[in-house]
C-alpha cells in the first residue's frame, strides 16, 4: 500500500512499444511510446476511434496491452491489475455508483483501501469541489456538472500518481464545459497531479494541457505544446483537425538564406526553412499552409497598397458569412478552389461582398510546409464531430 | 358522445379489469359463506366460521406449508443457478452460446404437460420414490429460466463502466461484485426470485405428475374440487391475496417516502 | 446438448505459462454456466429423450416395457385423439384472440391514460396471482353458474341464441360447455398477454403521437400505423405466452368443462396417471410438442421479430 502514497520522484508515466489488437482482429493501437512528465496536464486527442480511450484504458489497467509495458516511475505495472495501480480514472458519464450516496461514491476507494476514518478527508475533498451540502443525495439528483465534480472527487482522494480523464466533459453543455475546463486546470495546478486528458475536442485539449499528442489510427501523428500544434502542424492531418487550414501545392525553385521560394501557379511564395517538415531539395514539390486568421484581405482596387515581402495570392470572394468577431469569406483562386480567410471586424471595407476581386497577402513567417504526398483532407471538421466513442 | 369516444379504451380496459378482479371479488365473498353441502358454490348465509378456525380441514395447512417450504427452496435454488447463468451470458463470451440461449427458452415455450409428463417417465426410468425431492427438482427446474430472463434484462441494463469504476478505486474481484455488481443487479434477481417463488408455489400440472402420493396445496385444491370444497379454502385464498396487497403497498410507501426525504 | 457439459472440466496443464496472471478467467463463464446447465440438460432435455424412446415401447405394466420402434402408437393415439388435438388448437387459439382483444385496451391504459395511477392497476392486474389459479377457476363455477346473474343477461341480451349457434354453448347454460372452458382459459392466461403488451407500450415516445397527429393521422390512423406496429414485440410474446400454455391446459377442461370438452392434455393426464399406457401418453405429448414448435417457428418467421430470446 505504500506504493499509494504520493511520491516525489519518478512520477513519470512512460509507455514502451506499447499496442492493442483485440480477438477480432481490430488493431485499436499501434507499437507507439510515449513519456508523460511527473505533474504535467497531458492530453490525448483524436476523433473517435483513433486509440486514446484504448491507450488510456491500458494505463488504468483496464486492458491488457498486446505489446510493450506500462511504466510509473521506475514500476513495472503492466501485469497489475486496476485495483492494484495506483492511478485513477474519471470515467465518461461518470460511472458513480447509483445506488451510493455522495459521501459513499467518494470514500469509496479510501474504504476498499482499509482506511477507517473517512470522514474529514471526504468532506474536505468534497469542500474542494464545492459539493459539501450534497453529500447525502444520490447521483441521480445531481445535475451533470455536479455529478462531473463527484467523479473527480472520488478519484482524486485516493491521490493517484495519474489522474486519467477519459471524455470528461463530453455529456456536459458548451457554457458548462467552459467552466469545468477551467475549473479542472484549478484543480490540476492545486494537487499537482500528472493529469492525462483523452477528448475529441480540439479546443477542450489546448485550453487545458501543456502538452497535446494527437492520434490518429492508432498512431501518435505529433506531440506538443498547444501553440507548436497550432502554428507549425506537421502533418494534414495536425492541421486540419486543430481548427481548420489552407493548402496550396508548390514546387521548391530554389533557396535564400533560411526562406525557401516556391513556384505556385504563376505566383511565387516565401516559406522559412526551419517551418517546412518536408524535404527541401529544389524541385520537390510541397504543400503550403497558412491559417485563415493570418491573411489580410484587400480589394484588388487597392493592390498596390500591399507591403513588398509579403506572400499574395489574387482571387474571388464566393461567400461570406458575418459572425461577430470576424467575418468568413470564401475565396476561389486558380491555386484553390475554397479559400478561407477570417477578418477581424475592426473597420469593414463595404466592397467585400461576394463576387469583389481580391488580393490575399500573409507574412511569410506564418507559412508551413508540409509533404506533398498526403491527403490534403486528412483530419477535416466531418470526422471531427462524431460523437466520440 | 365525443367524451365516450374518446374514452372509449378506457372504459375497454377497465372492464376487463374487472373481468380479471371478478373471480378474487368472488372468493373472497364466498369465504364468509356457510355452505349447505360438500360444495361452496352457492350462496347460502353471512358466517365467520371458515375464518375462525382456519385449519379446520384435514391436511389443508400441511399441504400448503408443504407448498411454502416447497416454494422457498425452489426459489432459492433456481435463483442461485438463474443468476449465475444470467451472468454468464451478458458478461462473458464463449462457445456453445446459441445451444445455452437455447436450453434456456425452450422450457418456456413448452407447455407445462409436456415436461411434466417426460419428467415423470425419466423418474420412473430411474426408479426414484415420487415425493419432496421430484417435486423441489422439477419446480426448480421451470423457475431457472424465468429466473434467468428477470436477471439477464437487469444486468443488461447495467453499466460495465461501473465494475470498472470500482476496480479502479482498489476493489478486487470479489469487493467488486459485493460491492457494486450484487446491488445494482439487486432488483432483478429479486424480481426474479420473487417469480420462481410465485410460479413454484402455484404450480400444479408438473407437480401433479410428479408428486407421488404428497400433497402441496394445489393438490389439495383440485382434489377438493372431486370431493367437495372447504370454505377455508376460500379463506387462504384471501388472505393470501390481502397479504401480497399489503406487502406491496407498503413497499410502494417505504419507497416514496425515501424518495421524499432524501430531495 | 452433450457438448455443453462436456466443455467445462478444466485441464489442469497449461500449455505455454501465459505471461499474465489474469488469464485464469477464461474458465470463468463455464464454471457460472454449469450448475444450472447441467440442471436443465438432466431434468429437461434428458427427460425428453426418455420420452422419445418410451414412445416406441411396447409391453404393459406388469411385463415391462421395451423399445420395439413401434412407431404404430403415433398413429394410433392420432386417430384416436384427433378431436382432442384440434379442440386444443380451437380453444387455446379463441382464448388466445380474446386475450389479445381485451388485452390490448388495458395495456394501453396502463401505459398512457393511467397517469398516476399506473402503478395502482398494474398492481391489481399482478395481484390475482397471489390467489392460487385453482381457487380463483373454481370461483368461475359460481359465476358462471346455471340461473346465476351472469347466464341471465347473457340469456337477456340473446347472446346466448348467438354462442349455441356457434356450437360454443348448449340450451340455457354456460357451465361444461366450450364457451366455459374459453372464458377460463383466457381468464388464466390474460396477464400473460397485459403484461408483455404493456412492456413494449411503454417503450412507444408520446411524442411519437403527436407526431403523427402533427402529421395529419387521424386517432385511428394513428393507432393502426403507428402504435400498433411499434408493439408488435409484445404482441407476439403475449400471444405466444398465452397459446402455448392454453393448448397444452387441462385444468380449466376439467374443472369447467364436460366430457365433451376434453383437450389434449386431459389425455395425456389421464393416459399417464390413470391409465398407464405410457407409450400412448409419451407419443400424444410428443406429438403436442412438436405441434407447437412447428406453430411457434412459423408464427414467429411471419410476424419478422425472431430477436425473442
Amino acid at each position: 500500500m505504500t506504493t499509494l502514497q504520493q511520491s516525489d520522484h519518478g512520477g513519470d508515466v512512460r509507455l514502451t512499444g506499447i499496442s492493442k489488437t483485440y480477438d477480432n482482429g481490430f488493431t485499436a493501437v499501434r507499437p507507439l511510446d510515449l513519456t508523460v512528465p511527473q505533474g504535467s496536464f497531458f492530453a490525448l486527442l483524436g476523433a473517435s476511434g483513433c486509440g486514446k480511450t484504448t491507450t488510456l484504458r491500458m494505463i488504468a489497467g483496464l486492458e491488457e496491452p498486446t505489446t510493450g509495458t506500462v511504466h510509473l516511475g521506475d514500476q513495472d505495472v503492466t501485469g497489475l491489475p486496476p485495483y492494484k495501480r495506483p492511478v485513477n480514472t474519471v470515467f465518461q458519464s461518470y460511472a458513480l455508483f447509483p445506488h451510493l450516496d455522495i459521501f459513499e461514491n467518494v470514500a469509496f476507494g479510501l474504504r476498499r483501501r482499509g482506511i477507517k476514518s473517512v470522514k474529514k478527508q471526504v468532506e474536505e475533498m468534497l469542500d474542494l469541489v464545492q459539493l459539501g451540502e450534497h453529500k447525502r443525495k444520490k447521483p441521480h439528483q445531481l445535475s451533470g456538472g455536479q455529478q462531473q465534480r463527484v467523479a473527480v472527487a472520488r478519484a482524486l482522494i485516493n491521490h493517484p500518481k495519474v489522474l486519467l480523464l477519459d471524455e470528461p466533459l463530453g455529456a456536459l453543455d458548451l457554457k458548462l464545459r467552459r467552466q469545468m475546463q477551467l475549473e479542472l486546470k484549478r484543480i490540476q495546478t492545486e494537487v499537482g497531479i500528472t493529469f492525462v486528458h483523452v477528448t475529441h475536442d480540439q479546443e477542450e485539449a489546448m485550453t487545458m494541457a501543456d502538452t497535446v499528442a494527437v492520434m490518429n489510427q492508432g498512431r501518435v501523428e505529433q506531440l506538443g505544446a498547444p501553440t507548436d500544434l497550432y502554428e507549425n502542424p506537421g502533418s494534414t492531418f495536425v492541421a486540419n483537425f486543430l481548427g481548420t487550414s489552407n493548402f496550396v501545392e508548390a514546387e521548391i525553385m530554389g533557396r535564400a538564406g533560411d526562406a525557401l521560394t516556391l513556384r505556385a501557379g504563376d505566383g511565387k511564395l516565401t516559406l522559412p526553412a526551419d517551418r517546412c517538415s518536408a524535404a527541401t531539395a529544389t524541385g520537390g514539390k510541397v504543400l503550403v499552409g497558412v491559417r485563415p486568421e493570418k491573411i489580410s484581405l484587400t480589394h484588388a482596387d487597392d493592390a498596390a497598397g500591399i507591403a513588398d515581402g509579403r506572400n499574395r495570392i489574387t482571387g474571388r470572394i464566393t461567400e461570406s458569412s458575418f459572425i461577430g468577431v470576424s467575418t468568413q469569406f470564401v475565396v476561389d483562386s486558380p491555386l484553390c478552389d475554397a479559400f478561407e480567410v477570417y477578418v477581424q471586424n475592426v473597420e469593414r471595407d463595404a466592397r467585400l461582398v461576394p463576387g469583389a476581386e481580391v488580393v490575399l497577402h500573409w507574412n511569410p513567417a506564418h507559412t508551413f510546409g508540409l509533404d506533398a504526398a498526403q491527403d490534403i483532407e486528412a483530419g477535416v471538421e466531418k470526422v471531427s464531430e462524431d460523437a466520440a466513442a | 358522445m365525443r367524451w365516450l369516444r374518446k374514452n372509449l379504451v378506457v372504459i375497454a380496459g377497465l372492464i376487463t379489469l374487472a373481468y380479471l378482479l371478478l373471480p378474487n371479488v368472488v372468493v373472497t365473498v364466498f369465504s364468509f359463506n356457510k355452505p349447505k353441502g360438500r360444495f361452496n358454490y352457492e350462496w347460502q348465509q353471512f358466517s365467520l366460521d371458515a375464518w375462525k378456525n382456519p385449519c379446520g380441514v384435514a391436511d389443508m395447512c400441511g399441504s400448503l406449508s408443504l407448498s411454502l417450504q416447497i416454494a422457498f427452496w425452489a426459489t432459492l435454488g433456481a435463483t442461485a443457478l438463474g443468476t449465475m447463468i444470467a451472468f454468464a451470458l451478458v458478461r462473458y463470451r464463449f462457445r456453445a452460446r446459441g445451444a445455452v440461449n437455447s436450453l434456456i427458452f425452450l422450457p418456456m415455450a413448452m407447455p407445462e404437460v409436456v415436461m411434466a409428463a417426460s419428467l415423470l417417465t425419466l423418474f420412473l426410468n430411474m426408479g426414484a420414490q415420487l415425493g419432496f425431492w421430484t417435486i423441489l427438482i422439477a419446480h426448480i427446474m421451470f423457475c431457472l429460466s424465468f429466473v434467468v430472463t428477470a436477471v439477464k434484462a437487469r444486468v443488461m441494463s447495467m453499466d460495465p463502466r461501473l465494475e470498472q469504476a470500482a476496480q479502479d478505486l482498489y476493489a478486487g474481484p470479489v469487493q467488486t461484485f459485493v460491492r457494486v455488481t450484487l446491488p445494482i443487479a439487486a432488483p432483478g434477481i429479486a424480481a426474479g426470485a420473487l417469480l420462481a417463488f410465485a410460479l413454484s408455489f402455484d404450480d400444479f400440472i408438473i407437480t401433479n405428475f410428479n408428486a407421488g402420493s404428497t400433497v402441496t396445496f394445489p393438490m389439495f385444491v383440485w382434489g377438493s374440487a372431486q370431493r367437495g370444497t372447504p370454505v377455508q379454502i376460500n379463506v387462504i385464498g384471501t388472505a393470501m391475496f390481502l397479504i401480497a396487497v399489503l406487502c406491496v403497498l407498503a413497499g410502494m410507501m417505504v419507497g416514496r417516502r425515501k424518495n421524499k426525504t432524501v430531495s | 446438448m452433450s457438448t455443453v457439459t462436456d466443455a467445462p472440466p478444466a485441464p489442469p496443464a497449461l500449455p505455454d505459462k501465459p505471461r499474465k496472471v489474469r488469464r485464469r478467467g477464461r474458465l470463468v463463464p463455464y464454471w457460472l454456466l454449469l450448475p444450472g446447465i447441467l440442471w436443465l440438460v438432466v431434468f429437461f432435455a434428458l427427460p425428453m429423450v426418455y420420452q422419445a424412446s418410451t414412445s416406441v415401447q411396447q409391453g404393459s405394466l406388469e411385463d415391462g416395457f421395451k423399445v420395439t420402434w413401434h412407431f404404430a402408437t403415433y398413429w394410433d393415439a392420432l386417430s384416436d385423439y384427433y378431436p382432442q388435438f384440434l379442440r386444443s388448437v380451437l380453444y387455446a387459439g379463441c382464448a388466445t384472440i380474446l386475450c389479445l382483444l381485451l388485452g390490448y385496451p388495458l395495456a394501453y391504459l396502463i401505459a398512457f391514460r393511467a397517469g398516476r395511477w399506473r402503478n395502482v392497476v398494474l398492481i391489481l392486474v399482478i395481484a390475482p396471482f397471489f390467489t392460487s389459479f385453482l381457487i380463483r377457476t373454481l370461483a368461475w363455477k359460481t359465476i358462471l353458474a346455471d340461473g346465476g346473474p351472469v347466464v341471465g343477461a347473457l340469456n337477456t341480451l340473446h347472446v346466448l341464441d348467438v354462442t349455441t349457434w356457434l356450437g360454443m354453448t348448449e340450451g340455457n347454460r354456460v357451465l361444461a360447455t366450450p364457451l366455459a372452458v374459453v372464458c377460463g382459459l383466457t381468464y388464466n392466461f390474460l396477464p400473460f398477454m397485459i403484461l408483455p403488451l404493456y412492456t413494449s407500450l411503454e417503450r412507444i415516445d408520446g411524442r411519437l403521437h403527436e407526431a403523427a397527429g402533427d402529421l395529419y393521422a387521424s386517432p385511428a390512423t394513428t393507432f393502426r400505423r403507428v402504435t400498433f406496429p411499434l408493439s408488435m414485440p409484445g404482441v407476439v410474446s403475449g400471444t405466444l405466452l398465452t397459446f402455448i400454455p392454453a393448448a397444452g391446459d387441462y385444468v380449466n377442461a376439467d374443472l369447467l368443462g364436460s366430457t365433451d370438452t376434453r383437450m389434449v392434455g386431459n389425455v395425456i393426464q389421464t393416459q399417464f396417471l390413470r391409465i398407464l399406457d405410457y407409450p400412448t401418453a409419451a407419443a400424444l405429448s410428443f406429438i403436442l410438442m412438436a405441434a407447437i414448435l412447428v406453430m411457434v417457428t412459423f408464427y414467429i418467421r411471419r410476424a419478422g421479430t425472431e430477436d425473442l430470446v
